[in-house]
């Protein structure tokens, strides 16, 4: 194959992927998306904290990251079973799958999955500052703990996507799929969690564990997509 | 280009559906796929479309050429569902399948002009009748170029007018060399295809 046919099969690739990635954040911002469901999750999970936790504020900022990061994690698990199951109820499923011969499914599953990001998890880490406002928290652990929660969330959604897939042919697979992904985003978490805490807390080191959580979003960035399109291929009826 | 299925079966949750289908399309030829409820006519079109597991037997494409090696990467699968977003426009439903499909073919509005809705491309999916949305989904058909057709029910909720519009729509696809397998319990206006009948000889 000559350079030039190279290069256009290329272009072409991206210029599909581009359109999948422009519908899928389109259909997540306009009405019934969920672009909004899961960041106000988020602000009602935060904001409940200090009334349970009571007014101790030194408890408040010890605590914030891990609260930040949990609420966070819970928060992006709830929109996941749209992922595939709204493609799948009118039947666009089926055309992604049959594109398979044209661009990898696990290529198709990955854009969704940045798309997904981009529209129902990055609103999180846009909030996670200001809500990290309610945890009493320093300037310093609040930009550590949105840094992380942009490298560390991918991740997550990596691994929902495996998830979904597997649970896309069930009605009411939400919370199946929660199951099935919460002890794999543990690592996750730790990780996210620590790094968070190495930022504030002196001797407790910020760059080790927030270099492996990079590495697992990397790692699972092809793991879980790979996953995903084995399980779509074989799970159409 | 040609497809062949030999001895080819189905099943669905184990259940065999049907077996021992056998036919030949050349470039060209319709295929009408009729039968009771329940024959096995959506399995059919499953199965050869790939996205259900061959039972027995094996369907193939021939002479496809680069472009169109597999049947899944040369053929449009039109099944119950449109396979549309509600919440956004015809317009941009279209321009999404074109350029997901790619080899575009027709432009968008010259696609809803050929299905007789040129002038609603701006509104959202969700708020066309039944028809009228089996038709824009009919016009996803146009605006990307494959030359096998896979149709389960086309005509579904389509008024006579629409009907004989969409006859003319696949006499043409055949014209330039096209393949249509259809499943369906309504005339298609489709001369000279071949005719399968399903649920007797199983």
């Amino acid at each position: 194959m000559s350079g030039r046919t190279e290069g256009g099969v290329q272009a072409r690739a991206s210029q599909t992927m581009l359109a999948l990635f422009l519908r899928d954040i389109r259909l997540s911002i306009r009405a019934g998306g969920g672009a909004l469901t899961g960041v106000i999750f988020f602000l009602a999970v935060i904001a409940t904290i200090p009334f349970g936790v009571g007014p101790d504020l030194n408890l408040l900022a010890r605590i914030g990251p891990a609260i930040l990061w949990i609420a966070a994690l819970l928060a992006c698990l709830l929109g996941l079973d749209r992922l595939f199951q709204a493609d799948r109820e009118d039947g666009s499923l089926d055309l992604l799958v049959l594109g398979h011969d044209r661009h990898m499914l696990a290529l198709t599953v990955l854009v969704k999955c940045l798309a997904h990001w981009g529209g129902s998890v990055l609103p999180l880490v846009v909030a996670a500052p200001l809500l990290g406002l309610f945890m009493n928290m320093e300037p310093m652990g609040i930009g550590a703990t949105a840094l992380t929660l942009l490298v560390g969330t991918p991740a997550i959604t990596f691994i929902g996507a495996a998830g979904a897939a597997v649970a896309v042919a069930l009605p009411r697979g939400g919370l199946l799929i929660s199951v099935l992904v919460l002890p794999l985003t543990i690592p996750v978490l730790i990780f996210g969690v620590s790094a968070s805490y190495g930022a504030v807390a002196d001797p407790d080191p910020f760059l080790q564990p927030f270099l492996i959580l990079a590495a697992l979003t990397l790692f699972l960035a092809v793991l879980g997509p790979v996953a995903a399109a084995l399980a779509l291929r074989h799970g159409t009826d | 280009m040609r497809l062949i299925a030999e001895n080819l079966g189905g099943e669905r949750g184990g259940e065999t559906v049907f077996s021992g289908i056998g036919f030949v399309l050349e470039k060209g030829e319709a295929l009408v796929v009729t039968g009771p409820n329940g024959a096995g006519k959506s399995t059919l079109l499953r199965v050869i479309a790939g996205l259900l597991p061959v039972a027995e037997g094996r369907v193939r494409i021939e002479g496809g050429g680069e472009d169109f090696p597999s049947i899944a990467s040369a053929c449009h699968y039109l099944g119950h569902q449109n396979a549309m977003k509600t919440v956004l426009s015809v317009t941009e439903n279209l321009r999404f399948w074109r350029d997901f499909s790619g080899e575009p073919l027709l432009s968008v509005e010259e696609a809803l002009e050929a299905v007789g809705l040129g002038g609603i491309g701006h509104l959202p999916f969700g708020y066309l009748s039944t028809g009228q949305r089996r038709r824009a989904s009919i016009a996803k058909l146009l605006v990307s170029r494959r030359p096998l057709w896979l149709l389960d029910e086309p005509t579904a909720g389509l008024d006579k007018a629409s009907e004989a519009r969409f006859g003319g729509v696949m006499t043409d696809h055949c014209r330039q060399g096209g393949i249509i397998i259809a499943a369906t319990h309504l005339p298609l206006g489709l001369d000279g295809a071949k005719a399968l009948v399903m649920g007797e000889t199983v």
